[in-house]
């Protein structure tokens, strides 16, 4: 990470739903922590024993609010563990170290509406945008799509404080969110931000595209949570050595914990900082990320290893 | 005197139908045509949504028959430039997300309706032009700030204060206009003789 971590003290910690914890961090020497966007989010470093995760976490507070970092962590049992280590070990009183936040899913200020849609615990970069758009005086809309009332963490305060901006859709009450129909009644100069599950994202866009809606119109957080998979190994080409990289590590973490950092920001395949060149590839690349071309991927040389992965012999970096 | 091009320069494409929930085409007498070249790749249903404002010259007849043929939703007929806009901004006050507008004619009619459509918040990627007719530009005055409309000759001579302009490539999106800077300020007189160069 270019910028030096934050050292932040965790000074509240509450349960949402059964699955969504929300934590407040606060700079461990007091005052305030840097100024962030709408849609920005930080990584935050977590040592599990020998591990040291980072994971990438949506910043949901208000960006009028600097004294503390707001994040909501939807717990994930076969993830990689970054969301359990939070749920399980993190409390009040915790230290730990943050990334300046970054955004890549920024607002756009020339719009003339903003329609937000959440899907699940994606509503957590939406919330900061809400809370901007609130502050600033700029109209919008927030809908999120969840199963049910109790899996719709955080919204009876949305509802409470946005009003009849906020609209809930809850499937299992067969009130599907229906994009299509949303997207056909707004009006000129709405620019739509999408955050959750891919299926959604697709959906959304897909709909809006096909209504005429212009590329520069819409947004959607690209940065999604590497996935676990099978170990493998990598050979660092400047050193010889060879680092492994277990079921529940990305690679980029393995390469860190290995001494062999490599830039990042989103940690998520989106920002295209730790684009890494592969040297030799005896196998398979998995590709996971958001930012390399078609072209690129079929081309071979290029690996993003905050998210992707590698199945075969032997894989070298350039590193 | 050509100028090297500069980024503010517009470009202009070709029209073809986009998806879009309602189509707004808007062209002046030269542009008419690119709306029937349109028309040949449109799907069935594509002017079932269009609504077609146009500008053509008062009297041009022929221009209006083969727009008339295409049968959009519907068709504004104006024979002034300022009434085509006008109707457009009123149009576009109504309109939603999914309205993709077309523009077809001279520079100045491109710019000016870009502008109105910029206004009421029509996005860039929804609008697409198509240059037909006269390269004749729009010119505001760097010193007087006078609309100089239909001009073909560089330098121009300034309707407001009269100095000898050079018509620079840099557009202004905000002002639908490229920029006249005088020639002479040195050494007044000493401007080239004017020559037709947007034709
Ligand atoms: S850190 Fe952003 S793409 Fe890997």
């Amino acid at each position: 990470m270019s910028a030096p971590s934050i050292a932040v003290r965790v000074s509240e910690v509450a349960a949402v739903t059964p699955l969504v914890k929300r934590f407040r961090l606060e700079p461990e020497s007091g005052g305030r922590l840097p100024a962030f966007s709408g849609g920005a989010h930080i990584a935050v470093e977590m040592q599990d024993g020998a591990h040291r995760r980072r994971n990438a976490f949506s910043l949901m507070g208000s960006p009028s609010d600097t004294t503390g970092y707001v994040i909501g962590v939807r717990r994930h049992d076969n993830g990689r563990g970054g969301s359990r280590y939070m749920h399980e070990r993190v409390t009040p009183g915790t230290m730990l170290r943050i990334a300046h936040p970054a955004n890549l899913f920024p607002i756009d200020g020339r719009a003339r509406k903003h329609l937000l849609l959440a899907g699940g615990i994606g509503i957590t970069p939406l919330v900061a945008m809400a809370e901007q758009f609130a502050r600033d005086g700029q109209p919008f809309e927030l809908h999120y799509a969840a199963r049910s009332p109790e899996h719709a963490a955080f919204a009876d305060e949305l509802l409470e404080r946005f009003g009849p901006a906020v609209h809930t859709h809850f499937s299992a009450q067969g009130r599907r969110l229906a994009c299509a129909s949303l997207l056909a009644e707004q009006p000129l100069g709405t620019h739509l931000y999408v955050c959750g599950p891919e299926t959604l994202m697709d959906e959304a866009f897909a709909s809006a595209r096909a209504l005429g809606w212009p590329e520069q119109s819409l947004h959607r957080e690209r940065f999604a949570a590497p996935a676990r998979g099978l170990p493998f190994a990598v050979r660092l080409a400047r050193s010889g050595r060879r680092v492994d990289v277990g079921a529940d590590q990305s690679m980029l973490e393995a390469l860190e914990a290995a001494g062999a950092p490599v830039a990042s920001l989103c940690r998520g395949g989106a920002c295209g900082q730790c684009e890494t060149r592969v040297l030799a590839c005896d196998g398979t690349l998995l590709h996971a990320d958001h930012y390399l071309s078609a072209a690129e991927r079929g081309a071979g040389g290029k690996v993003m290893p905050c998210v992707s992965r590698f199945a075969g012999r032997s894989l070298t970096l350039d590193l | 005197m050509p100028e090297t091009s500069i980024k503010s320069r517009p470009v202009y494409g070709t029209l073809a139908p986009q998806p879009g929930t309602r189509h707004i085409l808007l062209a002046d007498g030269d542009g008419a045509a690119a709306i029937v070249d349109l028309a040949r790749a449109a799907p069935p249903e594509f002017f079932e949504r269009a609504h077609i404002i146009t500008a053509p010259a008062a009297g041009a007849m022929a221009v209006r028959a083969p727009l008339r043929a295409l049968a959009p939703a519907v068709l504004d007929e104006t024979d002034r430039l300022a009434a085509a806009l006008s109707r457009l901004a009123e149009v576009l006050a109504g309109a939603g997300m999914g309205t993709r507008l077309y523009v077809a004619g001279t520079e100045g009619t491109i710019g000016q309706a870009m502008q109105v459509a910029l206004d009421a918040g029509v996005e860039l990627g929804a609008i697409a032009t198509e240059h037909r007719g006269s390269r004749a530009r729009r010119v505001q005055c760097a010193h007087c700030k006078t609309f100089i409309d239909e001009v073909t000759t560089q330098p121009v001579a300034c309707s407001g204060c009269g100095l000898m302009l050079f018509v620079r490539d840099h557009y202004s999106r905000r002002l639908a206009a490229f920029q006249g800077v005088c020639v002479d300020a040195e050494e007044p007189g000493s401007a080239p003789t004017p020559e037709e160069v947007f034709t």
